[in-house]
């Protein structure tokens, strides 16, 4: 039961129990597995934390350097996303340069974070036009057992929240012993969370474990956050090959807030 | 220099943006109206099909070859022919020189075009066989995917590939409390207010199936329903457009 795609029996019969509402583990279309979240996986980073929904586990860790700031930009402070999708974490992912599914992880939870307006980034400015802090989130599935997105970014959320400013000396160098005391800027309020409805035939879920995501044929992501006390979609991306339709749109449209509500409920007493 | 100016004409927006009765584009087009387009189907004789299309001052062209025989061989796909698509900028297309080759941003987009190209087409008659989409901006000024995606979607017609209808593709976007249809690169970086969204869609020309979306800035989701309604009346026209281009190709 490796390194197999899913049987076009098991895809039949998986479409078959989802347009009846059903999930072989008991859960209803958009009911999301346990989310657990801890912090500290690496004391040498700026801020780490690590998720569990259901059984994916991933890591995201903060790093800050001093960096120069893009041309168009010299009041802020930069932000990269990257991740490496392990072999460790699946026999799916093989070694070598990133495949579709590597690159557009971290554009995704780099999306979601990065137009919330999480970070302040006009914070992270050392010497205007010169010398900003680059936050640099990386992403490492551990195990992937499907919804490798929403995790992610649940944990760039989390480990962002954790980080702390190391401190720099006299030449803009970062001088590592000494302890950090100020947080990373961040805007008060603004938690994003991302949010992939995947579709198979004319059933759209969230959260499916690895055998379902297999089956299904194309998925939609939303990066969420509540903004002057409204809720809004600050990134969105389709997926795969099927077509998404008005009906479809609407529906989702009514879910998401709702559902925005709630996990950010659920995630409340980890912050 | 540049700053200051810039500035001035951002207060200067902000002045006139209170209500939506007053707000004025940048370039004084209707909320709904599309930039001027043109769609030449053919410009690339050596391709099994080919297209240009405009939005304003973003141009795009296509070129397919294919079906042909898929190498590397493990590739192939016995069951149906498989599409690839290639989007890129041309290093000289926007104002600081891109670095020539793929970029993750350019592989990104070169997927979803992909994906919003499928639906239209049925490659089954084809098997082990691929069909290269190659997409070039070759000038930027935003909404480079959605006029590359309607340049595909006319050079696929044009390569006589199977296909159920053509893809027409728009992006719509918020300014502010204001939506508006095909934005331009000033109006992407607007920062008053509620700053600038950009959502670009896709979809089947004749019916409601959406083949793209792709979304960044800040929308509430009960605008949702209001943006794709303004993307299906915009594809209409956009349509027309493909379809005279293509008639024209024909009849000569």
């Amino acid at each position: 039961m490796s390194a197999m795609d899913v049987s076009n029996l098991s895809k039949e019969y998986i479409k078959k129990m989802f347009s009846e509402g059903k999930r072989f583990d008991g859960r209803k279309l958009f009911d999301y597995r346990k989310i657990e979240l801890s912090y500290d996986v690496s004391n040498k980073a700026e801020g780490s934390a690590r998720v569990k929904i259901g059984n994916t586990d991933v890591i995201v860790g903060v790093k800050l350097a001093i960096g120069e700031p893009y041309a168009d930009s010299p009041d802020k402070g930069n932000l990269t996303v990257s991740s490496d999708l392990l072999p460790l974490a699946s026999p799916r992912f093989e070694s070598g340069p990133p495949d579709f599914p590597g690159i557009e992880l971290p554009r995704l939870v780099d999306r979601a974070v990065r137009e919330s307006g999480m970070i302040d980034l006009k914070k992270l400015v050392v010497k205007e036009g010169e010398k900003v802090w680059t936050v640099m989130i990386d992403i490492y599935p551990i195990n992937d057992d499907g919804n490798l997105i929403d995790a992610a970014t649940i944990g760039a959320l989390a480990a962002l929240k954790k980080a702390k400013m190391p401190i720099l000396n006299d030449n803009f160098k970062i001088d590592y012993d000494k302890k950090p005391k100020e947080e990373l800027p961040l805007n008060e309020g603004i938690s994003p969370i991302s949010f992939s409805f995947y579709k198979l035939g004319n059933t759209i879920l969230f959260d499916p474990n690895r055998e379902e995501e297999e089956a299904c044929e194309t998925r939609i992501t939303f990066g969420l956050s509540k903004w002057k006390n409204q809720h809004v979609i600050n990134s969105c991306q389709k997926s795969g090959e099927t077509p998404f339709t008005q009906e479809e749109i609407d529906k989702m449209m009514e879910i998401l807030p709702k559902k925005f509500d709630e996990v950010s409920e659920k995630l409340k007493k980890f912050f | 220099m540049l700053t200051v100016l810039l500035k001035k004409w951002r207060t200067g927006l902000k002045k006139i943006n209170m209500t939506k009765e007053t707000f004025k584009r940048v370039d004084g087009r209707k909320l709904n109206e599309l930039r001027p387009m043109t769609a030449k189907v053919g410009v690339v004789p050596n391709a099994d099909g080919s297209a240009m299309f405009s939005f304003g001052n973003t141009i795009a062209i296509a070129a397919i070859y294919g079906p042909r025989k898929l190498h590397p061989q493990h590739m192939q796909n016995p069951a149906t022919g498989i599409l690839r698509c290639t989007y890129d900028l041309l290093s000289f297309s926007v104002a600081d020189r891109k670095k020539p080759g793929p970029s993750r941003r350019s592989q990104e987009i070169s997927k979803v075009t992909e994906w919003a190209l499928l639906p239209a087409i049925d490659l089954k008659g084809f098997p082990n066989t691929v069909v290269d989409v190659q997409i070039y901006i070759l000038q930027a000024d935003a909404g480079t995917r959605t006029a590359g995606i309607n340049a595909a979607s006319l050079a696929l017609a044009h390569a006589g590939i199977p296909m159920k209808d053509l893809i027409c593709s728009v992006a719509v976007g918020k300014q502010d409390k204001n939506i508006v249809v095909d934005l331009t690169k000033e109006e992407e970086d607007f920062e008053e207010g509620e700053g600038a969204t950009d959502f670009a869609i896709a979809k089947l020309a004749n019916t409601d199936e959406f083949t793209l979306l792709q979304l960044d800035g800040k929308i509430q989701p009960e605008l949702i329903k209001d943006v794709m309604k303004l993307a299906s009346e915009a594809s209409k026209e956009i349509y027309e457009v493909q379809k005279k281009a293509l008639k024209e190709v024909v009849q000569k």
